[in-house]
């Protein structure tokens, strides 16, 4: 049965059979009139005001205090972040300004960058920084083939290596001179880079057939994940030179670096283990009547499905080791946030440590964000492509 | 391959075939158990050579050793003459009690949050969705940081204290509330509350017995309230006086008296509870989500009212995809208080730290960190898959 409007209700013929009043039945076709245009109360502006903000008393109560709150808050930030703010000048010109002071931040900004390093040799990470800013963009926005890919993010941290820490015709720069968003970055793209892999080592070995395997793996997995990050650290920066023999201590950084590696690598293989899970067992069965080998079977088979699976739990896993890596401070590394603290000690520009942790929790949040909306999208793509 | 080649195969066929897939995973696992075994031995040795280079001693004796660290929030008494062992556990204490606090709050906020996620006012579900954008992309440590160094700091000194509320005092050497100190009405007051919950749990098993056997159960949530809110505060009127108050007063240059929240144990409890209300948020959303239209639809078809299709409906199936997800923040949460160590408040990781800062006995004190966090972790997941094995659902 056709569907009636309801301004139309009175032109049409009652369904019924008529009895005694006289039904006209429209002698020319039925001709609906044109719908009427809903009340401008629902459409426009004033539609979505009403639909999403003042709908019911609870809902537009909840709206008012939120503008309260906005209110409240945001004009003095605004004020204080940018109306009232130096942005050029000395230290003596922001005391006498009320708002925030980000000549501090521009006056510190090598610092925070890179650290100690010596300040002739800076263009060397700043190089090392455009490389990675290349393949960072090669990447999202797919201008190379996935192996040219793969091993040119590997050759990036030897690259990278090379020109921070300079040999074979740089001057060399000691590792203690390392510092700043330099370290930050570097410590999570080796986390990264050798942590997906052993990550997918111990997550095969955590489901292999042999025992012994099976045993090392969960050995190493539970107890790791099972500890803060800041134990892990401990050891790897008091104990570890306990484990070696005198004649072969490893500098602070790197064992640093392999307590990191070491930590991200458990979390990952939890993750990784997640999406050999979800493959199917049929996938296996199939590889093996093929007579692929083992290695041969998880490299081409079962891997490619199972990291598909679990992309956006790897790149979740990848932002939580960048943000880790703040951690460093606490065994006397400084990084990114460990030079903003230090920055604000300073006794020249004393009293701007909210700009000094402000502007790093911007570049942290648009490094992290960018991730996560970068993972989001393979996640879109993949699945696309999977249908 | 053996079976391709028929010489070989007819030579087999003599005897039994040798099991070749068995015997290397026997011999990889002799090859893996030696190996670990080897390396043990070696990292053993090796730390014992170094231990004794550098004169440090071993075993957990420096426990019963009097320690002389400084501690200056504690839970129980403390005094620097106490041992090591004392101060360890003190350590132990807060990192407990801070962390079962944090996840408390953190619950609370989170499912508030989370809720305003998923609302239907666009206001609201946005100011939520920055809040959880922006706490969720930078490090805890940072948080830690920013409450501690500008916004605690920031308070005036204790002359200029802030005074919102009578009795409470905010300024930059921590929040001084008043102090309860109960009297005699306020345990009759608890005497009764217990018997009120006693009687309410009473009331709760009859009402789902008498639902079960004739469809209508009684109005429990109207009489547990007044059980359980009416008999205490009655109590309370008509009872002897409750609770005196110790208030905070200026003396000299600082506060004497009343409870005192110490700037390091609030910083550490905010940037807790801010950064893991975030991502329980997350959870909350995603489960409320999940819980797919047509249920909701069915609810309302059945003539259920708003309230009851959220308490019925919606909540129990959301519960099942946030509990999971929710223990591992819960977990994180208790490893993400060892922070206190960098902001300087005296939990487990900080004194275990100063201790190995005067007898250098890193290996045991790491054993201890490990040994307690992996106990918390396990006995917090045993918690909460319990709570999930309720939540799930039962197949008849």
């Amino acid at each position: 049965m056709p569907h009636v409007p309801d301004a139309l209700a009175p032109l049409a013929c009652p369904a019924a059979p008529c009895s005694d009043t006289p039904c006209a039945r429209p002698a020319e076709a039925f001709v609906p009139s044109p719908a009427l245009p809903p009340p401008p109360s629902a459409v426009g502006p004033l539609g979505w005001l009403r639909a999403n903000l003042f709908d019911g008393w609870f809902n537009s109560l909840l709206t008012l205090l939120c503008m309260a709150f906005l209110a409240a808050v945001v004009p003095p930030l605004v004020s204080w972040a940018l109306l009232d703010a130096c942005f050029t000048g000395d230290a003596s010109m922001c005391a006498q300004s009320s708002g925030a002071c980000w000549t501090f931040i521009v006056h510190k900004f090598r610092v925070l960058m890179v650290g100690t390093y010596p300040p002739a040799e800076a263009w060397r990470p700043a190089l090392a920084g455009v490389l990675l800013a290349t393949m960072v963009g090669c990447t999202a926005w797919r201008r190379l083939r996935a192996a040219a890919l793969a091993v040119l993010w590997l050759l990036l941290p030897l690259a990278a290596l090379w020109l921070v820490g300079g040999g074979a015709g740089l001057a060399p720069v000691d590792q203690s001179q390392w510092g700043g968003l330099m370290l930050s970055v570097g410590l999570a793209l080796v986390g990264i880079l050798v942590s997906i892999p052993c990550g997918v080592l111990l997550a095969l070995g955590r489901r292999s057939r042999i025992a012994a395997v099976r045993a090392l793996c969960v050995g190493i997995i539970e107890p790791v994940r099972g500890v803060p990050l800041i134990t892990i650290l401990f050891m790897a920066s008091v104990m570890f030179p306990l484990f070696l023999p005198p004649d072969m201590q490893i500098n602070n950084l790197l064992r640093v670096q392999i307590g990191m590696i070491l930590f991200s690598s458990a979390y990952m293989a939890e993750v990784v283990r997640g999406g050999l899970a979800a493959v199917p067992k049929g996938q296996t069965d199939a590889a093996k009547a093929l007579g692929l080998g083992y290695w041969k079977m998880q490299a081409f088979v079962v891997l490619p499905q199972a990291l598909r699976h679990v992309l956006p739990s790897l790149v979740g896993r990848c932002i939580a080791l960048l943000k880790d890596t703040s951690l460093v401070i606490i065994v006397g590394l400084l990084d990114f946030l460990g030079m903003a603290k230090a920055a604000s000690q300073d006794q020249q520009w004393l009293g701007h440590d909210a700009e000094a942790y402000i502007f790093c929790a911007l570049v942290y949040w648009l490094l992290c964000f960018g991730m996560s909306r970068w993972g989001r999208s393979i996640e879109r793509r993949t699945a696309h492509r999977a249908r | 391959m053996p079976h391709t080649n028929p010489g070989a195969a007819a030579a087999c066929s003599a005897r039994r075939p040798p099991n070749t897939a068995a015997l290397v995973g026997v011999l990889v696992q002799a090859a893996v158990v030696g190996l670990a075994a080897y390396l043990a031995w070696t990292l053993l040795r090796t730390t014992q050579a170094n231990l004794e280079a550098r004169n440090i001693a071993s075993g957990f004796g420096f426990l019963s050793v009097e320690g002389g660290l400084p501690i200056n929030d504690t839970l129980l008494p403390y005094h620097p003459s106490d041992t090591y062992g004392y101060a360890f556990l003190l350590g132990v204490l807060n990192t407990l009690w801070v962390s079962g606090l944090s996840i408390v709050l953190a619950s609370l906020l989170g499912v508030v949050v989370g809720c305003a996620r998923v609302s239907s006012n666009w206001l609201v579900s946005r100011l939520a969705g920055v809040y959880v954008e922006t706490l969720r992309n930078v490090p805890l440590l940072l948080i830690l940081f920013l409450t501690y160094s500008v916004v605690l700091a920031g308070l005036p000194h204790p002359r200029q204290s802030l005074n919102p509320l009578p009795g409470i005092f905010l300024n930059n050497r921590g929040i001084f509330l008043p102090e309860p100190v109960p009297l005699a009405g306020f345990w009759i007051a608890l005497g009764v509350l217990g018997a009120a919950v006693a009687a309410t749990w009473l009331v709760l098993r009859t009402s789902r017995r008498r639902r079960d056997r004739t469809g209508v159960g009684l109005p429990t949530g109207w009489i547990g309230l007044g059980l359980i809110a009416g008999l205490p505060g009655l109590a309370l009127l008509l009872g002897p006086r409750a609770m005196d108050f110790n208030l905070a007063a200026l003396k000299g240059f600082n506060f004497q008296g009343g409870m005192v929240l110490r700037p390091e144990f609030s910083a550490l409890v905010a940037g807790l509870v801010l950064y893991t209300a975030a991502f329980i948020a997350e959870n909350v959303r995603s489960g409320i989500q999940s819980v797919r239209k047509g249920q909701i639809d069915a609810a309302k078809a059945l003539g259920l009212k708003p309230g009851l299709t959220m308490r019925r409906i919606v909540l129990p199936q959301a519960l099942r995809v946030c509990i999971p997800a929710t223990t591992n923040d819960f977990c994180s949460l208790v490893k993400n208080s060892s922070l206190a160590v960098a902001i300087g408040y005296p939990d487990m990781v900080s004194v275990g730290g100063t201790i190995i800062g005067q007898n250098d006995q890193a290996i045991e004190i790491i054993g201890l960190w490990m040994a307690v966090y992996l106990t918390i972790n396990l006995l917090l997941s045993l918690l909460m898959n319990r709570a999930n094995a309720r939540a799930q659902i039962v197949e008849r």
